[in-house]
């Protein structure tokens, strides 16, 4: 649905990205990484059509950003990190207008628009001035100038910045709904959004590519070291060091309550090692299980 | 076509829910109401004092001694409104980020540029529609000519238009209105004055001075009743450069 080859954007001497390469499919909700100034809004710029990259290809549904922009952008919506507001329209009028620049068939665009507004949950305000309205609301005629048109293809620059917590759950079940028909790009800097709705993830820094694969993957890959927990009935002092004098161990960390984190090096399943060591020095040993890393973990590791 | 009639309604809601058109217009409109009286007792003195003389009242004419200078100033007014009628008009949208959806919408650059020009435009023409009870006014207590009258009102709305193109060149360069107006009104007052020259410098060069300025050899003939071609073409090409550059402007923004 979307392919990225070695995109690359300059900014006179300043380089935006450099060699992204990526693609998503269809149906896919794909969440976009990175610190600020890495090149997110840079990459979503470009394949919005917003401007054209100083090489490289990327492709929306076939279509070229660059040669066949217009086609491109009739099947895009895409919601900036301002969303683009004529603060003098109301909702009504502005949705309207955009509704015609997009391109919708005229008998078309009343039930378009107004599809929008109730997913976005905008009757309240429909016929308030833009101005007048709260962030909170303003985001979501951003988000429904975006899905107006029913693209193919959504691409969202930071879509719950600035809500109120209780927004927030709101648009990510409403982002969560729209992934069922929509291929979404969905850029943010909250790790727990990507991990509730996004089923692969893109990880970019310094404008370069650090990491493009699922979740599950990511977890096991960048783990350098694999890392278990057990649970000890009776602990007695000094049980941390024991195991840290075993072979293959990196750390051991007491968490309390008879809780452990062992962190292994890499390569080395020492799990049996602990276990019999526990087992034979009495310790009771109740519980032990591989801990796998949070995404937070692996997007500071492969940041840093 | 039916992008650039979008944009143009939208602009046009723009100017009329913000009060940009209303204290443009209020402005204009005064200033010209002010100079059509003050010129118009002038006259109606001197017209007293001629009427000593049948000589002196054959010079007396409606058409030379009213309408011209009326008409003159009302562009020297236009020199200092169109600026501010052009100057948001692309630079607004660049500092509010609303060409973000402009750019990414199916739209041409040539169909956001046009839709914006006409609609600043329309707004000029309806601002000049309260004027025409000036000559409604001296049709019921004189009789001028009507030709030249007719030829005025096309001649300034030309010349409004080549104005207000100027205007949306300079807006598209910044996202500063400030910048855009003070620019457009500073290209505008030059190619005002570069005719005043055309006397004093030697003969090729003087009427090329007078051809180039957008009053000397133009304004000036519709305001005497002449409607010529080459005045035409003058003020769309003016026109048509102006919308030309900005959208190079916008262009090579994007490229950049």
């Amino acid at each position: 649905m979307i392919e990225v080859i070695n995109l690359v954007k300059h900014y006179g001497e300043h380089v935006g990205i450099q060699d992204i390469t990526f693609n998503v499919d269809k149906g896919e909700v794909l969440g976009f990484l990175g610190p600020n100034g890495a090149g997110k809004t840079t990459t979503m710029r470009v394949l919005s059509c917003y401007m054209p990259p100083s090489s490289g290809i990327a492709r929306i549904c076939g279509f070229d950003v660059f040669e066949e922009s217009l086609e491109v952008r009739k099947k895009v919506g895409y919601l900036p990190e301002h969303p683009p507001l004529y603060l003098d329209h109301t909702v009504m009028d502005y949705l309207m207008f955009v509704v015609e620049i997009k391109g919708v068939k005229k008998d078309k665009r009343r039930v378009f628009l107004d599809r929008a507004v109730e997913k976005c949950g905008l009757g309240e305000v429909k016929n308030r001035l833009i101005a007048n309205l709260s962030k909170g609301y303003k985001q979501r005629v951003g988000i429904a100038q975006a899905l107006i048109h029913e693209p193919e293809v959504l691409i969202l620059d930071e879509p719950t910045i600035g809500l109120d917590p209780k927004q927030i759950i709101e648009i990510r079940e409403l982002i969560r709904a729209l992934g069922s028909d929509h291929t979404i790009i969905l850029s943010t800097h909250i790790l727990q959004e990507v991990t509730m709705l996004c089923k692969r993830v893109v990880i970019i820094n310094r404008g370069r590519l650090v990491a493009a694969d699922s979740r599950e993957q990511l977890s096991s890959q960048a783990a350098g070291v694999t890392r278990v927990s057990f649970k000890l009935r009776k602990p007695p002092d000094g049980v941390a060091d024991s195991i840290r004098a075993l072979e293959g161990i990196k750390d051991v960390e007491d968490s309390g309550n008879g809780n452990f984190i062992v962190e292994m090096l890499q390569g080395k399943d020492t799990r049996e090692l602990i276990a019999s060591t526990i087992v034979k020095n009495g310790w009771g040993l109740l519980e032990m299980k591989p801990v796998s890393l949070s995404l937070e973990e692996i997007y500071v590791k492969l940041i840093a | 076509m039916r992008n650039v009639f979008y944009i143009m309604r939208k602009e046009l809601k723009s100017y009329f829910t913000s009060p940009v058109a209303y204290v443009i217009g209020g402005i204009f409109l005064s200033i010209a109401g002010y100079f059509f009286y003050s010129i118009l007792t002038f006259f109606s003195l001197l017209s007293l004092q001629y009427m000593q003389s049948p000589y002196m009242m054959n010079n007396l004419n409606l058409n030379e001694m009213l309408i011209r200078p009326l008409y003159g100033n009302m562009g020297v007014i236009l020199l200092f409104i169109a600026p501010l009628l052009s100057m948001r008009i692309i630079a607004e949208e660049k500092k509010l980020g609303t060409i973000e959806l402009l750019y990414t919408s199916p739209l041409r650059l040539s169909e956001i540029i046009t839709g914006k020009f006409l609609a600043a435009l329309s707004v000029f023409i309806i601002i000049l529609i309260p004027t025409l009870e000036y000559p409604v006014v001296l049709l019921l207590g004189g009789n001028p000519d009507t030709g030249p009258l007719i030829s005025t009102y096309i001649g300034l709305i030309l010349l409004g238009a080549a104005f207000i193109s100027i205007g949306l060149f300079t807006s598209s360069i910044t996202e500063n209105q400030m910048v855009a107006g003070v620019s457009a009104f500073g290209i505008l007052l030059l190619l005002w004055v570069l005719g005043w020259a055309k006397q004093s410098v030697d003969p090729p060069y003087g009427d090329i001075l007078g051809y180039l300025s957008l009053v000397e050899d133009h304004y000036e003939n519709f305001l005497k009743g002449i409607i010529d071609t080459k005045d035409i073409i003058y003020y769309l090409s003016v026109v048509f450069f102006g919308l030309f550059l900005a959208q190079r402007v916008l262009e090579s923004r994007r490229w950049r």
